[in-house]
């Protein structure tokens, strides 16, 4: 009997992949699983380098903020704020200016622009991120420096502890944000300009049918129908901030403090452990720093699943077009 | 159907137009930016090298360039080159010595601080040993012991002596200093006269005692100078890093106060201050505020034309960074130099013109190896790399080591085993 439901089962899978199918269904397959894969290794490489850490640290890790290699004593605290605060300045920033560029494309801009435009946008996403870090240092910051962030921190820096001074190199939180905005505009443009385009005809001609302006159409109609799809647009472009490791070093000013204001340096969980990890003096240290990047890799996750979700609600929302 | 055809082949030709165009606008933009580039770095830089100029590996592939174009234009010349080991070259055993040509792969990484002058010597190693191949990875010091300890590679480069702790998971580790490295103040502030500086004032500024560059600390060493009010701002390394190590070990030795509330180690908790990434991120940091103070390698200021200030040694003497006077340092700490060559040499009591920030850079290699034919490789490699390869060193701005050390360093070599037997024997 178990015999012949083997074959039976054997049959069955032969029929299903017939003429060849089943190679490419094999293949296809141990594809898929090495990406399962090397998920769960690089999970389990993580868990495992940083064993020493957690038993050393515990959950005091999450809150502590010291950093001192050469007392051994690790907290996350400025590395999870820097990271968080830096791409939440970089969305606020991107996000707007990511979304006018997709509206411009989608809906304003006249069919010669569209396309040169489109690809201008795309091409700032292909620029390596060293390329803007090096970009940052040497045109952006001397130019932030002198002409923005001194000026604003001795007349808003009193008042506002957020603006406060001194400015110093320049390196620092709000031009970190500035330069991951950068970075993150061409995936929120690109895909705003994707999920308002697949708006469907009738929504707009309904609109100008009752007299609307192009910005009330804009304004009534398209935009809340693409809500969700902007919003994991925004979602995605803050899993590229919160992960970006070059461009944040280099403009971050890397100091594992927690200072108000914006103009002072901070560091981030990648730059964090891209900076320290290949010279790290003791086991501690390496295992502590393999501790930020769990927890970093604990925070994109979020932020990735709630991109997932929203580009699902989407794609209901819009008829599977997204 | 043909209207709709007609219509994405002229879509395509736009897109293909855009794109042409904007390449040759990227073209142009880099060749304008790398003119820039290239005058504001260093002189030496090719247009079109130049926009790797300014990478944080700029020094790196600057100083293998160099190495590369010497090494292939004079090969004959390398023993007499290099004024400052000239007498050390003439004294030499390895005049007539020749390198066994021995068929093996051998593998290394570590320390990126000596990988430009390091993959120097393998580049010409070939044209005297053809057989025999050998590899280094810039990993950085601590992954380079790691390797080194865990048998995945046959030697070890690292600026940080292992620990006790990690010599006794390795107990057959040998340390031979290759060259000497120093680490060079640089600083952004326009004064009638160039600034010098005592470890204690040092201490005090990268503490955050010091605030101003007019504070009597500062003008205590420096009679004389007008000084400014213009407040101090700190750089330093963001990474981890030997340069730092060698940095915060000299601040250490000189001031109590350092050693108690900072310490040192390739990665410190720094009181105040801004972190660069690597030397051209600490140099640019630094020329770009008025006011600001840093620390970087001595080869990145050398080859960058940086101002470097004169730092007084244990004799009190003002001395200049220099190759000169950094291999004077290595002189200067002869008298604690343990048998096993783990030491520290900053702050060297002895020689007047020892430049204190200094450190050794080592590659470990294992004392008892199991591979016959590795062991020969490498150990005739590193004789002619302390022998003929070290008369370059200054060429490349490392500083050789004195003469007494590079022996110690070779009678290193004569302890590495292979089943109980000697695999090299000094000329």
């Amino acid at each position: 009997m178990q015999h012949a439901d083997a074959v039976s089962g054997w049959e069955r899978l032969r029929r299903r992949t017939r003429h060849g199918d089943l190679l490419f269904w094999l293949i296809a397959l141990s594809f898929a699983v090495l990406v399962v894969g090397l998920l769960v290794a690089i999970i389990a490489v993580t868990w495992d380098g940083s064993a020493a850490a957690r038993h050393e640290f515990g959950f005091g890790f999450l809150t502590s903020s010291t950093w001192n290699p050469v007392k051994n004593q690790y907290g996350a605290l400025p590395a999870i704020y820097g990271t968080v605060m830096s791409s939440a300045i970089a969305l606020l920033i991107a996000g707007p200016i990511g979304v006018m560029i997709g509206v411009f494309l989608a809906e304003v801009s006249p069919s010669r622009l569209r396309m040169p435009l489109s690809f201008l946008v795309e091409l700032l996403a292909a620029i390596p991120s060293v390329v803007y870090g090096m970009w940052g240092v040497f045109v952006f910051i001397p130019f932030f420096r002198t002409w923005i962030a001194t000026p604003i921190s001795e007349r808003f820096g009193d008042a506002i502890p957020l603006l406060a001074g001194p400015v110093t190199v320049g390196r620092g939180m709000l031009v970190a944000g500035i330069i991951l905005a950068i970075m993150i505009v061409p995936t929120i443009a690109a895909v705003s300009r994707d999920v308002l385009s697949v708006v469907p005809t009738h929504q707009r001609e309904a609109l100008i049918a009752l007299g609307a302006t192009r910005w009330e159409v804009i304004r009534h109609a398209t935009i809340p129908y693409a809500r969700a799809g902007i919003i994991g647009g925004m979602m995605l472009g803050l899993g590229r901030a919160l992960g970006e490791t070059m461009a944040a070093t280099m403009v971050i000013g890397n100091t594992p403090r927690i200072e108000g204001s914006l103009f002072a340096p901070a560091t981030t969980a990648a730059s964090l452990v891209a900076s320290q990890l290949p010279n790290a003096g003791s086991e501690m240290h390496s295992s502590a720093l393999i501790l930020v990047a769990l927890v970093l890799f604990c925070i994109t996750l979020v932020a990735n699943s709630i991109a997932r979700l929203l580009v699902w609600k989407v794609q209901r929302g819009s008829g599977g077009k997204a | 159907m043909i209207g709709s055809s007609h219509a994405s082949s002229r879509r395509w030709k736009r897109l293909l137009l855009t794109v042409v165009a904007i390449m040759a606008l990227t073209m142009v933009v880099a060749a304008c930016g790398g003119d820039d580039d290239s005058t504001a770095t260093t002189s030496s830089g090719t247009s079109s090298t130049a926009t790797t100029a300014t990478s944080s590996e700029s020094t790196a592939t600057e100083a293998e360039n160099e190495a590369t174009t010497e090494a292939t234009e004079e090969p004959a010349a390398t023993t007499a080159a290099a004024s400052p080991t000239a007498a050390s070259s003439e004294s030499s055993p390895a005049a007539d010595w020749e390198p066994r040509n021995v068929s093996a792969d051998l593998t290394g990484s570590g320390a990126s601080f000596p990988d430009p002058i390091y993959q120097a010597w393998i580049e010409q190693y070939k044209s005297v040993a053809p057989d025999t191949t050998i590899n280094y990875q810039s990993v950085g010091s601590g992954q380079g012991k790691k390797d080194f300890a865990g048998n995945v590679t046959d030697f070890g480069g690292t600026d940080a002596y292992m620990t006790d702790e990690e010599m006794t998971a390795s107990p057959d580790a040998l340390h031979i200093p290759t060259v000497l490295g120093a680490v060079t103040v640089v600083y952004n502030l326009e004064t009638d006269q160039p600034l010098q500086f005592s470890g204690e004032t040092l201490a005090a500024i990268f503490l955050g005692t010091v605030t101003t560059w007019n504070d009597p600390v500062i003008a205590a060493d420096n009679p004389g100078v007008n000084l400014p009010d213009t407040p101090i701002t700190v750089v330093h390394r963001s990474d981890g890093s030997g340069t730092t190590s060698i940095f915060t070990d000299y601040l250490s030795k000189v001031s109590t106060e350092w050693a108690d509330q900072v310490g040192s180690g390739t990665a410190v908790e720094w009181p105040v201050g801004i972190g660069g990434e690597k030397n051209p991120g600490v140099a640019a940091g630094v020329q770009q505020t008025p006011g600001a103070i840093g620390y970087v390698e001595l080869i990145y200021a050398l080859a960058n034309d940086l101002p470097a200030p004169a730092i007084k040694n244990a004799q009190g003497n003002y001395v200049e960074p220099s190759i000169e006077s950094t291999s004077a340092a290595a002189a200067g700490a002869l008298a604690d130099l343990p048998d096993d060559l783990r030491v520290s040499i900053t702050d060297p009591q002895d020689g007047a013109n020892a430049y204190p920030i200094a450190g050794f850079t080592w590659i470990l290699v294992h004392s008892e190896m199991t591979d016959q034919t590795k062991a020969e490789a490498l150990t005739d490699f590193l004789y002619w790399a302390l022998t003929t390869g070290e008369a370059q060193a200054a060429e490349l701005h490392y500083a050789p080591l004195p003469d007494e050390v590079r022996d110690l360093a070779i009678d290193k070599l004569t302890q590495v085993t292979v089943n109980g037997a000697a695999v090299f024997e000094a000329p």
